[in-house]
């Protein structure tokens, strides 16, 4: 196709992601607490702010450790079914594939909606942990995900090659197959990790009132009070999230994590 | 390695941490709304176990009718702008050096994963007077003041189809990269000009997915919450703040979690009707 | 004048030379086939002769027209391609049509085409079947029908028999030829299969590491090939070394063959000698003494593997025609002077 009218579509389509990310990163170096765009004078303070003032370090921190937890637990969770499904024949087991794929799927609502009427009926609701739970099973898809490619890419004829060799079912899992499933098992984290940190309803609905995770204070902020800080945190997630992608892109093979079949040059 | 069936029990071992977890924590809670939307409101706490339908006999008024019509409308809206926009790129995307691929990859990712919030806030603050893009077409002579650009049935449709665009992109994208490259270039041999050959040959070939991907699209925009909350009027609210409003603030589980099972019959409706037409279609 | 010129194609990717200044004549309703190794740069010729890819210089000729800017879609021509590429979504009747209806034919002009393609391809009354029902063989005559709905000036065929089996495979070779010959289609064909190039083409062109060694007719690249690649690449040959002196006398491995003419100032090089010319007989004088090292008797044909002056030569006879010779005999090996050919170097 015409290369020049390729650009320019390419060109517009990077304009339109991009162009809320740089307002809101002009609006972030402002030198006053105001949120001007063209920005007035130049600051980096705004961003100092987020790890200054306790209430946003706290949000921070917060939503950090929610993250990492509830990531390490999709992957937890994922790996042992997306294991079974790979290595035995049982049609009906599918049917945990289904429901962990489910969650992601559903408008998110129903899934919040879902767990603070569990959380509420066992009475745990506000918990920190019930959100860490929580969020694990809403992005267990990706992992789940992830690791189903990972597994259906492993030559099966690398198992029987091990077992000959000796190798019982669980020798073969930690010599040959974890270490081949090992770049999906980190990308799955990373995409649940990255989408934790920016998750809202389910956060809101489940510890919205006892625990403010970055995005819920951002929202109340939008509410309450605007001020710089908002901008330099988005700044912040959107490099979070470049940077992670960027790894897991550098160490793994994105176009055939994101199902390309073979990667082409 | 052949697959084989499970033969002692322990060969369930590794299935029972992953199937407990999703049994307790997402079979257990979803069934558990279903049975909170058949409770009576209890105004002193949450609510009282009781089996009514008054909570589903409630939004059969023209007052959800309207939202619900809204929150549909909405989704298939922006399920068709981002089809629509993001079709011809994933196209090109997906026969562009790999380089190019992986750099565009990492940022629909980067924006995949913003939070509705920020993307909210940035389309805000984008559509403000003070900060606003308007402010840019003032500073080149294109407009005489800024104005503010929402709340409007714009904002909130411009805001939503920028959220659920890399989602788009990165559901096509697997399709369009399988798809056989020699297919548009026979076509060419055959005379149809690159354009000719998109839509004679990419489309019609990618029918399933197409409509595969409205779907997906259709169901992810459903869950939009804050959107249209953050860049709306209240008469853009969806179906999911009315049963976040209902939930959190009017405290009336048994009617947000009637709502919550409402719309995921709706939406299994809709994918069960749109499948069946595709089949039919494809069978004629 | 009429046919295909390609003047002096160049086409580099990156830093890659695929496709290495390349000249060549094309007559109007002649049959080419491109041979050569994988990677060897005659796909990349032929997507340039279709206008897929672009040279980075030289120019393409059709009929007296420089058709290098050209697009694909103007150049009124028909292809093949390795895949296939029958479109999934259309039936059979449709991928014929294909070409008509993006031209903006009307619907009895179609059918009335299409249905004189199946004829012609032996399909008749297939048109309305999907064309993941038809057998690999079929899915193969559709695209050459869907190929040649249009009467192109140029029919082109990217390796479109490798999908098929061996059977199936020389029976499509005959029948395509047939069809050509009918139709008088200027046709080219890329295909790594030498025998596939001898069955069907006037013009075998062999080529290598992007640039064409040879051009000719089929016999004459078997009998007279050009250079070593040429020579190891179509059928096997001996590959012997000799030296000449000023009178013009040629030694081949120390032996004298009597007769065989060497280019003027050439005073060593390489001599092709194709396996069922070489001749064993009782060691004697004027013949290369040698040692029989292996015999594979074929039933129908009988290789003998002899070693002379520490190389290695096979001879191939019908087992009638060859005295039994035992691995360990010596022997003798006699070269006939104009079955040697003279390689370049």
């Amino acid at each position: 196709m015409n290369t020049a009218l390729q650009r320019l579509y390419f060109a517009l389509f990077g304009l339109f992601l991009s162009l809320p990310l740089i307002v809101v990163a002009g609006v972030s170096v402002n030198e006053k607490q105001n949120l001007a765009f063209p920005p007035q004078g130049f600051s980096l303070s705004w961003y100092g702010e987020i790890f200054a003032n306790p209430e946003w370090r706290s949000a921070l921190v917060a939503s950090v450790v929610l993250a990492a937890l509830s990531a390490a637990l999709a992957v937890v969770i994922a790996l042992p079914l997306a294991w079974f499904l790979w290595r035995r024949e049982a049609r009906w087991a599918n049917i945990f594939q289904l429901l962990g794929i489910a969650p992601f799927t559903l408008p998110p609502v129903i899934t919040a909606l879902g767990l603070l009427t569990f959380w509420a009926t066992t009475g745990f609701y506000g918990q920190p942990a019930t959100a860490v739970v929580s969020h694990a099973i809403f992005f267990v898809t990706l992992p789940l995900v992830t690791l189903s490619l990972g597994f259906s890419a492993i030559d099966r004829s690398l198992v029987e090659a091990a077992a000959t060799m000796g190798a019982d079912d669980r020798t073969v899992f930690r010599t040959v197959v974890l270490p081949l499933i090992l770049p999906y098992l980190v990308s799955g984290y990373a995409f649940a990790f990255v989408l934790s940190l920016n998750e809202y309803i389910v956060a809101y609905m489940t510890v919205g009132f006892t625990m403010e995770t970055l995005p819920i204070k951002i929202f109340n902020a939008l509410r309450y009070g605007y001020t710089p800080t908002m901008a330099s945190v988005t700044i912040l997630f959107v490099a979070i999230a470049a940077i992670v992608f960027s790894l897991v892109a550098r160490f793994g093979d994105l176009p055939k994590l994101l199902g390309a079949m073979s990667t082409r040059d | 390695m052949r697959r084989e069936p499970p033969q002692k029990f322990s060969d369930y071992g590794p299935l029972l941490f992953p199937a407990g977890m999703l049994i307790v924590f997402f079979v257990v809670p979803f069934t558990t709304m279903i049975a909170v939307s058949f409770f009576r409101r209890n105004p002193a706490g949450f609510y009282s176990p009781d089996f009514v339908f008054d909570n589903y006999a409630r939004f059969l008024s023209l007052f959800f009718g309207k939202v619900l019509g809204f929150s549909l409308g909405l989704a298939v809206a922006v399920a068709v702008c981002c089809v629509v926009l993001a079709l011809p790129f994933t196209y090109l995307l997906a026969r562009s050096k790999r380089r190019t691929q992986v750099f565009w990859l990492v940022a629909l990712l980067s924006v995949l994963s913003l939070s509705e919030v920020i993307i909210g806030f940035a389309w805000s603050t984008l559509f403000s007077r003070t900060a606003g893009i308007t402010n840019l077409l003032v500073t080149l002579g294109l407009m005489q003041e800024a104005v503010a650009l929402n709340p409007s049935f714009g904002a909130v449709l411009t805001a939503m189809v920028y959220q659920a665009l890399p989602y788009t992109v990165l559901v096509l994208y697997p399709a369009l990269v399988r798809l056989d490259p020699t297919l548009t270039e026979a076509a060419r041999t055959l005379g149809a000009s690159p354009l000719k050959a998109f839509f004679t040959v990419v489309v019609p070939a990618l029918r399933n997915t197409i409509i595969a991907t409205l779907i997906m699209v259709f169901i992810f925009a459903l869950g939009s919450y804050l959107l249209p909350q953050i860049l709306g009027r209240p008469q853009h609210w969806t179906l999911s703040v009315l049963i976040t409003d209902q939930a959190i603030y009017q405290s009336n589980m048994p009617f947000a979690a009637a709502m919550a099972v409402f719309l995921v019959l709706v939406t299994l409706g809709l994918v069960a009707l749109t499948v069946y037409a595709g089949r039919k279609g494809e069978a004629a | 004048m009429s046919g295909l010129t390609l003047e002096n194609v160049t086409k580099q990717f990156g830093s890659f030379t695929a496709v290495n200044n390349v000249r060549l004549t094309v007559p109007h309703g002649t049959f080419v086939c491109l041979l050569g190794p994988s990677g060897c740069g005659k796909t990349t010729l032929m997507r340039m002769i279709a206008g897929l890819d672009l040279p980075t210089s030289g120019a393409i000729r059709l009929d007296g027209a420089d058709i290098t800017h050209v697009p694909t879609h103007k150049r009124d021509l028909g292809m093949v391609f390795q895949s296939l590429a029958l479109f999934p979504h259309l039936t059979v009747g449709e991928n014929i049509a294909y070409s008509l209806r993006i031209r903006g034919a009307g619907r009895e002009e179609q059918k009335k085409r299409v249905d004189e393609l199946l004829a012609m391809i032996h399909l008749p009354g297939y048109a309305d079947r999907p064309v993941a029902k038809l057998s690999g063989g079929q899915r193969q005559r559709v695209a050459i029908a869907r190929a040649l709905a249009i009467s192109p000036k140029l029919f082109l065929l990217d390796e479109p028999l490798s999908a098929l089996d061996a059977k199936l495979r020389e029976a499509m070779q005959v029948e395509l030829r047939q069809l050509q010959q009918r139709l008088g289609i200027t046709t080219i064909v890329v295909t790594h299969d030498q025998r596939e190039a001898m069955t069907m083409a006037d013009t075998v062109v062999v080529m290598n590491g992007g640039e064409i060694r040879q051009a000719a007719p089929p016999v004459e690249i078997y009998r007279r090939p050009a250079d070593t690649f040429v020579a190891d690449f179509i059928g096997s040959t001996n590959l012997l070394d000799f030296t000449a002196d000023a009178s013009g006398t040629a030694a081949v491995l120390g032996t004298p063959v009597p007769g065989l003419a060497v280019p003027a100032g050439l005073t060593s090089g390489t001599i092709s000698v194709r396996p069922e010319e070489v001749r064993l007989t009782a060691p004697g004088e004027g013949a290369i003494p040698a040692t029989v090292v292996f015999v594979r008797d074929l039933g129908g044909t009988v290789e003998t593997f002899v070693e002379a002056a520490g190389r290695q030569i096979v001879a191939v006879s019908m087992p009638h025609a060859r005295p039994d010779m035992a691995v360990g005999e010596n022997v003798g090996v006699r070269l006939a002077p104009d079955a040697c050919v003279v390689l370049k170097s």
